[in-house]
């Protein structure tokens, strides 16, 4: 039921993901933030089983800013993807990670790029790409939509017209999603998209 | 998938007691096997049978006064109920407390454990854990033995240097901050009153009313919850039981019995 899904812009890469955290027939929370800002500029977008996914980003977030501590300089997107992946390669036959990552990243030679990683460790680097019951919805009007450098504004509003055909066609669609784009000025949020708000809006 | 064990059996009779014969030499080494036919899925079998049996109703949501936390307090075992006076609120310090569901006996040790690891932080660092820090304690030692059959649904409720601080930990791993949650087999029933009745801005005894309402409901409706519904309140000087109250009774309060009109009456005869 978790949709994430992302593309790349013109000098850009956006990723987008619901944020319900749901146990069998109950909705925990409807404000859950599943996009990590790695470091600076690299997002990101993880769906999958609770524990494996905040655990599994936060070892790769740690292990990155090691990297950079180390080293002095950052890692590219690509090095970063490599390593989650390979993170994900090891553990496949002894302790399965059951996360599914969309690594969004910007760097100042290469631009914005876009990774798909899935629990098997799959890795693509991609223009567009789609986890979850949502990925059924989002992937056909990204394919129809999408232009290679597209603006800002045209993203979003790809964005949204994916957010309101998973919410129109998907039998138990999460209600709230939270947008994140990475530029050349970071990685950051953009906004949120919600339809149900918690009663206590002071948010946890 | 049935494993060829041959290799495993040794020369010398397993069972019976050892013969002269046989004590002389050392026997092929042989090490403990589960006593099953199926050895990969025995595990999520056992996982299986404790799954289901987070039989309670237990919740906690932070307003503007602090932190409620309310539980029932019944332990069934499938059918049986073998308790109705479990606790189900664990103080894990004068400032923080735990709910418990899933197995009793897995939320009392690491509850317990957690207490120990806090009070550790504590003198090692010279202030106390905050509510962040604790959950995510627990939350890491329950990842670690992820798909070993732990059963923990639990909610750490506390008030540190940063104000009232709640988070739900379970036995999958998973950890979330929040508001208002509600764990066990009722929650469901709970999350609708809760819900509906929750305001940030209410009294202590709104609260704590609130609270004891919301469990009285999922103890009518779910069958694994009951017993006393016992209220705690968490504030800046720490956490503080407010009421502990039998549902039954509960229910008589809410829903006094009124006479109803008779219609027919029987009467006595007169006389033979």
């Amino acid at each position: 039921m978790e949709c994430v899904f992302g593309l790349v812009g013109n000098d850009f890469a956006v990723v987008a993901a619901d944020t319900s955290a749901v146990h069998s027939i109950l909705v925990h929370k409807s404000n859950e933030d599943k996009i990590m800002i790695l470091d600076s500029h690299k997002l990101v977008a993880a769906s999958g089983e609770p524990g494996d996914r905040v655990q599994f980003t936060e070892y790769i977030q740690k292990n990155v800013a090691l990297y950079q501590f180390r080293n002095g300089i950052p890692l590219t997107t690509a090095a970063a993807a490599n390593f989650t992946r390979g993170e994900l390669a090891t553990a496949l036959r002894k302790n399965p990670y059951s996360v599914n990552i969309l690594l969004a990243g910007y760097d100042k030679e290469t631009g914005p790029s876009l990774y798909y990683i899935d629990y098997i460790a799959t890795l693509h680097k991609v223009d567009k790409g789609a986890f979850g019951y949502g990925s059924y919805f989002s992937l056909s009007m990204m394919d129809r939509h999408y232009h290679s450098g597209m603006t800002v504004e045209e993203a979003i509003d790809l964005v949204d017209k994916c957010i309101t055909e998973i919410r129109s066609r998907l039998v138990v669609a999460p209600p709230n999603f939270v947008i994140k784009i990475v530029d050349k000025d970071g990685a950051r949020e953009y906004a949120w998209r919600e339809s149900v708000k918690d009663a206590a809006a002071a948010s946890a | 998938m049935k494993l060829d064990t041959s290799g495993l059996e040794s020369a010398a009779p397993v069972w019976g007691a050892p013969s002269e014969l046989v004590d002389g030499f050392s026997a092929a080494p042989l090490f403990e096997v589960p006593n099953t036919t199926d050895f990969d899925g025995f595990q999520k079998e056992a996982i299986q049978m404790v799954k289901p049996a987070k039989g309670t109703t237990t919740l906690a949501f932070i307003f503007k006064e602090g932190v409620m936390v309310a539980a029932d307090s019944r332990a069934s075992m499938g059918g049986y109920i073998s308790s109705q006076s479990v606790k189900k609120i664990i103080e894990i310090n004068p400032y923080m407390l735990g709910t418990m569901a899933g197995g009793a006996a897995d939320c009392q040790f690491w509850h317990r454990n957690l207490g120990i690891k806090c009070r550790l932080h504590e003198l090692a660092n010279k202030r106390r854990i905050s509510v962040t820090g604790a959950s995510k304690l627990l939350a890491n030692i329950l990842y670690s033995y992820r798909g070993m059959g732990l059963s923990v649904g639990t909610m750490i409720a506390g008030w540190d240097e940063t104000g009232p601080g709640l988070y739900y930990v379970d036995s999958e791993g998973g950890r979330l901050k929040g508001m208002r949650f509600s764990v066990g087999s009722g929650s469901p029933y709970a999350y609708g009153v809760l819900d509906n009745g929750y305001r940030y801005d209410m009294s202590v005894e709104e609260a704590a009313e609130l609270a004891r309402r919301a469990i009285y409901h999922a103890t009518f409706r779910d069958g694994a919850s009951g017993g006393v519904a016992s209220v705690y309140y968490v504030g800046p000087s720490g956490w503080k039981k407010l009421s502990g109250d039998d549902v039954g009774e509960l229910h008589y309060k809410y829903y006094p019995v009124m006479p109803s009109t008779v219609e027919q009456e029987m009467i006595e005869v007169a006389g033979a």
